[in-house]
């Protein structure tokens, strides 16, 4: 993985020294509250409901046991004990002093870490795909570039004051586990005619209150032109994306009211006009990046081990969280496996400073001492042998962390919601734990298969409920929480955004709603169809019967 | 109002709105021959302006909040455009923002009194100096992170 040559290491102190003068400034009055906000959320520091929340960057989601340690000290030391893994590859404390915040950054600095640029209207944490590196399906790792973008995108001269967020996310795969399509821009690693590795630009996705799936802006631009680019797509955003309504702000809305060919046509201009030799990184320092994502020094290990299977065989639980949690290698005799943090009934992404131990030692111990943060608020060790997998199932179900749900009905995605958000129009974390509840028997949630509910708390989406297989959307109407559903989001390479089912329900209500849901999935599915598929293929209509009758019978 | 140099120093205005003022800085609607100045708003289309690159020294971008960066990209579209003269930021800019002026092609900024009250020139000569390298190629600002590393690895010098 990535490790700060001493230019980093000096950036990231410097912007702790300043963010410590940003502060000092605020309390001495030469700044305003209106004036240090803004200054604070591009430092990840926001004002919640109790306190203040403190969110970290794990850059593309790669991390080290070390990293991890510093996170349960501060999570100790700072917080209550625990820390919130979010859907964009950061995690959050909850309780942080505001008093504590410099001194925290000055931990995170040590391990390099920070919390730069995680909110704010600039260009925020670069995202990539969790199995980066490791995924049979891989054209290209795409960290390397995310990692070029991170620096290239810190305190950023031009684009430091934009009209609002700015979300890129990279995946090398074929397979979409990014969700480039709803983000501000998406980049994808393809070939093209020749063989040569390059981007597809995707721009204009986005959740929030007007989802839109993102469009290709450029189907192929070579590797080294992308700093150029961006510099060119984001000074086009920058002076023309509308400033007088903070939800018309996002480039997806520009897009939209100019249309894509005209949007591309201006950034093909500002693209065409610039010196581009003397903005990219030239081909010494993305190699230099790149060389840093080398493989780990595999062993040669034959691909199927005899003793897996019999291990498999004697422990029918093992085998099952295989199953469910072991992702294909592209290294033969390795998996990466899935660290679930949706235990049945608990806070979906809320991981203890202890776990956080448990996992930092399994990863120095069968992962070469790396981690990974996924968008589905999950973790996973890349680099397993397949001869180590027993073990280290054994140590995470002592830590309590070897539930065997991933991308199943109680892999549940959650904002934090009116318990912790400010923002929030309605609780968002007792609605998965209900669900999770409901769905707690291991054989009903493999009978029932992949299947992503995803839970917003507000308009905002920051639970993705727009792309949710099935979304929950927690509103408020007249003074009571009110539960809308979606049905046939995706946020893969088939992305879709969820169609409204019906009218919004009480919380109470929410578990049979989704019952009723899956029960007509099951009804009608094809042997080996998933959720999506089936709904893919059905329409919505005998969904939203069931949904429509169990409404009636609630309300009889 | 006041006026704050490159180097963080409050000066005096060398410019005036007056009306028949010797070095007038007059907004682009009401610009006349002979005036040393013009305002624009930071929506102004920059190709607009070239004409004017001769007649004046000074362009002057309004920033009507200081969390609106458009401003930032107006002054880089000016100075590639071949604009050399001075460009002045307008508007309630805060010391945090003085280093990515400057790296965007300003040479000075206009502060209402209020804010100039509460910001100190020193606490603009600090900001401008909160970090000792960034990551970006092209803007005018001292070596950037990615050439310094370039210069480390044509030196031999293994990072």
């Amino acid at each position: 993985m990535y490790r700060y040559d001493e230019f980093d290491d000096t950036f990231v102190r410097e912007r702790v020294a300043q963010f410590r003068d940003q502060v000092a400034r605020r309390l001495s009055g030469a700044i305003t509250e209106d004036e240090f906000k803004p200054l604070r959320l591009k430092n990840g520091l926001y004002l919640q409901l109790h306190a203040y929340m403190l969110r970290i960057a794990i850059p593309y989601g790669t991390f080290s046991s070390r990293q991890m340690r510093q996170l349960a000290h501060i999570a100790d030391t700072y917080d209550r004990g625990y820390g919130h893994f979010t859907t964009r590859q950061n995690i959050q404390f909850n309780w942080p002093k505001l008093k504590d915040v410099p001194d925290i950054l000055g931990l995170l600095a040590d391990v390099e870490m920070h919390a730069i640029q995680t909110s704010g209207n600039c260009i925020r944490n670069v995202t990539a795909d969790q199995f980066a590196g490791v995924a049979a399906d891989e054209i290209e790792d795409p960290r390397p570039v995310a990692e070029l973008i991170r620096q290239w995108s810190s305190a950023h001269p031009e684009f430091s004051y934009l009209p609002r967020k700015f979300k890129i996310a990279v995946t090398g795969a074929k397979h979409d586990r990014a969700a480039v399509l709803v983000h501000d821009i998406g980049l994808r690693v393809v070939k093209n005619a020749a063989g040569e590795a390059g981007y597809e630009i995707i721009v204009g996705g986005g959740l929030g209150r007007t989802p839109m799936i993102g469009k290709v802006v450029r189907d192929f631009l070579p590797k080294g032109d992308l700093l150029a680019y961006l510099e060119a797509l984001m000074r086009v955003y920058n002076a023309e994306g509308r400033r007088d309504n903070k939800y018309k702000a996002r480039v997806k809305i520009l897009v939209h009211e100019i249309g894509i060919e005209d949007f591309r046509a201006r950034v093909e201009a500002e693209f065409g006009a610039l010196d581009r030799a003397t903005i990219n990184a030239d081909p010494a320092e993305q190699a230099r990046i790149a060389a840093y994502f080398a493989p780990p020094p595999y062993e040669t290990l034959p691909a199927q081990e005899d003793e897996l299977a019999a291990q498999r065989k004697a422990r029918p639980a093992f085998a099952e969280w295989l199953d469910i949690n072991a992702f294909p290698h592209k290294q033969p005799g390795y998996a990466a496996v899935t660290i679930s943090l949706k235990p049945i009934g608990g806070i979906p992404g809320d991981i203890t400073g202890e776990q956080m131990r448990a996992v930092a030692d399994l990863a120095e111990r069968y992962s070469f001492g790396e981690i990974r943060a996924t968008h589905a608020q999950n973790l996973v060790l890349p680099y397993v042998r397949e001869r180590d997998l027993l073990a280290l199932w054994q140590a995470l179900d002592g830590a309590g962390l070897a539930t065997a749900n991933a991308g199943l009905v109680t892999d549940i995605i959650a904002c934090p919601g009116l318990d912790y958000c400010a923002l929030a129009t309605a609780r968002s974390i007792p609605i998965a734990q209900a669900i999770s509840q409901r769905f707690a028997d291991p054989a009903r949630q493999r009978e029932i298969g992949e299947l992503g509910i995803k839970i917003s708390g507000c308009i905002n989406a920051c639970g993705h409920h727009h792309v949710g297989h099935i979304g929950i959307l927690g509103l408020e109407k007249r003074g009571e929480e009110s539960y809308q559903i979606t049905l046939g989001g995706d946020a893969t390479e088939n992305a879709a955004i969820g169609e409204i089912l019906g009218p919004g329900l009480s919380a109470d209500e929410v578990p049979d709603a989704i019952e009723r849901l899956v029960e007509a999935y099951l009804a009608s599915r094809q042997p080996g169809e998933s959720f999506i598929e089936a709904v893919r293929r059905l329409g919505p209509a005998p969904f939203k019967a069931a949904f429509l009758k169990e409404t009636r019978d609630a309300a009889a | 109002m006041p006026l704050l140099d490159r180097n963080g120093r409050y000066l005096p205005d060398d410019y005036s709105r007056e009306p028949g003022a010797n070095r007038r800085l007059a907004l682009l609607a009401d610009a006349s021959p002979g005036i040393a100045g013009v305002e624009i708003a930071n929506t102004t289309d920059p190709e607009s302006l070239v004409p004017l690159f001769d007649t004046v020294s000074l362009i002057a971008i309004a920033f009507p909040a200081y969390g609106d960066g458009r401003g930032f990209s107006l002054a880089r579209r000016l100075r590639r455009l071949g604009y050399a003269g001075t460009l002045r930021a307008v508007g309630p800019l805060i010391a945090d923002q003085f280093a990515y002026a400057l790296a965007c092609g300003f040479d000075e900024i206009e502060l209402p009194e209020a804010s100039a009250a509460r910001q100190p020139a020193e606490h603009w000569a600090k900001a401008a100096a909160a970090y000792s390298a960034t990551y970006q190629r092209g803007y005018p600002r001292g070596l950037n992170i990615l050439d310094q590393r370039r210069v480390a690895r044509a030196g031999g010098v293994h990072d």
